[in-house]
């Protein structure tokens, strides 16, 4: 069932902030409070709204978790092509996400670990030996510029005057 | 050395009272601003990006008076798929610096000295003192709060006399919000038929319409030949900083004003015109931003009722235009008071013309973070002065 009228903008909403309150969300899309809490509870529980995150600048964290980018070029199997080994990459918690993509290769996997070795060591040991796999390629990530649509650096902040009439 | 240095029309303007607070709230550290008149949106990057190219290309020169043709054929064909009225693109549309320069344009171009221009009010500040440096005489229809500030045909009408040349309408409405439907427009259109009228026309707010489709005035049966149209980026597109704006009218009207405009202008710079035509080609980003504002239009609403003051509906622009009169107090000193007590800026209603008296007028062009702080403050000095008898020095 497509999302559209008030669960569509309630959607646009949270989307941007999720801690937001049912009753500004009420105010903004002229539903009473009640109305709300209902509708975002049917999203939740048709599964349109997966769960509610944080989106963390690691840097500012300062935490030193080490991400990469890996190529993964696959032999697929007779029956179930590409599903049932990118299910396999998907399990390990390692893994943060997993795409199937056109090109040169056909899986995308972005995979997460304390050091550099221990993401080098999960490819090498967990992911290019699975018999569908054929060959790898390791992008380490330096420098997230953006991230879900979020600039991370400095906001671009408008420089306008705090009286125009 | 004559004594007096500054010519009399200059002297008889008046604002300096106001000034002094505007000092102020553009100094105020930790103040949240609500006296914004322009989008908070940077200009979206691929405008920005498409003036930068252009640059590095050597677009640097003048362009013709009229503001490069092509720009103006995007104009004509985004004004008749918007609105179904068709502007030739040569000799109907002027290029101008910023909607300001073609509205002082428009006035040039149609008053003589002793002229009458109606206008109805609160609204815009440029409208009255431009209407005098073009040797006219303002009049004005007050609009009223239980008409939900929409100009009405029979109040109009009142006001016209044998000397009236034009009418300026400004809608959706600065400092007001408020929106004529196509059925208010119609009776105007009536009236300015029977009195033989001009009509100039600012619709730079058009595009932030909320409820409804803006309708454009030259649109309507038989207006096109006698409004000049005023519309320009600034609004819709995020592009204050540029001063791009246009005209269309009636061929005769624009190569009068085009002839003063070569004369003080020249043409409008170049960049802002080639980032223009960016800014009709990918349109995309108005809609978001639209959807935006229309989100902050109800959580300040709302939220102005909550802390108890009367607001009417605002369907248009990017300000609230709420009631201070239960307090007691002129807008001025409300807006004194609220900045120096609790540092927010609110822009007095009277600025906008004496019917603006007892409202303030809030802006919405700002963060959902900053509305809600700037009205939690607004909700403590209510609450602090709320029953009290205000002292007037």
């Amino acid at each position: 069932m497509k999302v559209e009228g008030k669960e569509e903008e309630i959607l646009k909403i949270l989307e941007e902030n999720a801690r937001i309150s049912d009753k500004e969300i009420a105010k903004m899309v002229g539903l009473d409070e009640d109305e709300v809490k209902q509708t975002i509870s049917e999203l939740e529980n048709r599964g349109v709204i997966r769960k509610y995150k944080a989106l963390i600048n690691p840097e500012k964290a300062g935490i030193e978790a080490v991400q990469a980018l890996i190529d993964v070029k696959l032999s697929p199997e007779r029956t179930v092509g590409y599903d049932s080994v990118a299910e396999r990459i998907s399990r390990f918690p390692e893994v943060k996400s997993v795409r199937l993509v056109s090109g040169e290769y056909d899986l995308s996997v972005l995979v997460e670990g304390n050091t550099m070795r221990k993401v080098a060591y999960f490819v090498a040991e967990k992911i290019a030996p699975l018999e569908q796999v054929r060959n790898t390629v390791t992008h380490f990530l330096l420098k997230t510029y953006k991230e879900n649509g979020e600039i991370y650096e400095e906001e671009e902040k408008g420089k306008r005057l705090a009286v125009t009439l | 050395m004559k004594s007096d240095r500054v010519a009399d029309r200059v002297k008889g303007l008046k604002g300096s009272g106001i000034r002094e607070f505007f000092d102020i709230a553009q100094q105020m550290e930790g103040a949240i601003s609500l006296g914004v008149g322009e989008p908070d949106f940077v200009t979206p990057w691929s405008i920005r990006e498409a003036c930068i190219f252009s640059l590095e290309k050597g677009y640097t020169s003048y362009t013709s008076n009229w503001g490069m043709l092509e720009l103006r054929e995007m104009v004509s064909d985004k004004i008749y798929k918007d609105d179904s009225v068709y502007y030739e693109p040569e000799g109907e549309i002027l290029i101008t610096t910023g909607v300001s320069e073609a509205f002082d344009l428009a006035l040039r171009a149609l008053v003589n000295p002793g002229d009458e221009v109606v206008l109805h009010e609160p609204s815009y500040v440029s409208y009255k003192p431009c209407t005098v440096f073009a040797a006219g005489t303002p009049v004005c229809v007050d609009t009223e709060v239980k008409d939900e500030f929409k100009l009405r045909a029979e109040k109009l009408e009142e006001k016209i006399t044998e000397h009236t040349k034009a009418v300026i309408l400004s809608y959706p409405n600065n400092p007001t919000g408020a929106t004529l439907s196509r059925k208010d427009l119609e009776e105007i259109a009536d009236v300015v038929i029977e009195h033989d009228l001009l009509v100039i026309s600012d619709e730079v707010y058009g595009k932030l319409t909320y409820e409804g489709r803006h309708t454009c005035f030259s649109s309507l049966n038989g207006m096109k030949d006698r409004t000049i149209l005023l519309n320009g980026f600034s609004k819709a597109y995020a592009m204050t900083g540029w001063r791009l704006g246009y005209a269309a009218g009636n061929k005769e009207i624009i190569e009068a004003m085009m002839k003063i405009h070569q004369y003080i202008m020249l043409c409008a710079p170049i960049t802002a015109q080639m980032a223009a035509m960016e800014a009709l080609r990918t349109n995309d980003e108005v809609e978001r931003m639209v959807s935006e504002y229309n989100r902050r239009r109800r959580l300040m609403v709302e939220g102005l009722r909550e802390i108890g003051l009367s607001c009417f509906e605002p369907k248009g622009a990017f300000y609230t235009f709420p009631s201070i009169e239960n307090t007691g107090l002129s807008s001025e000193e409300f807006a004194k008071r609220l900045l120096l007590e609790e540092k927010v800026v609110v822009i007095p209603g009277s600025v906008f013309g004496a019917s603006g008296e007892g409202f303030i007028r809030c802006s919405y062009a700002v963060s959902q973070y900053e509305i809600k702080k700037a009205l939690e403050r607004m909700g403590k000095f209510l609450e602090r002065h709320r029953g009290k008898k205000w002292d007037y020095h």
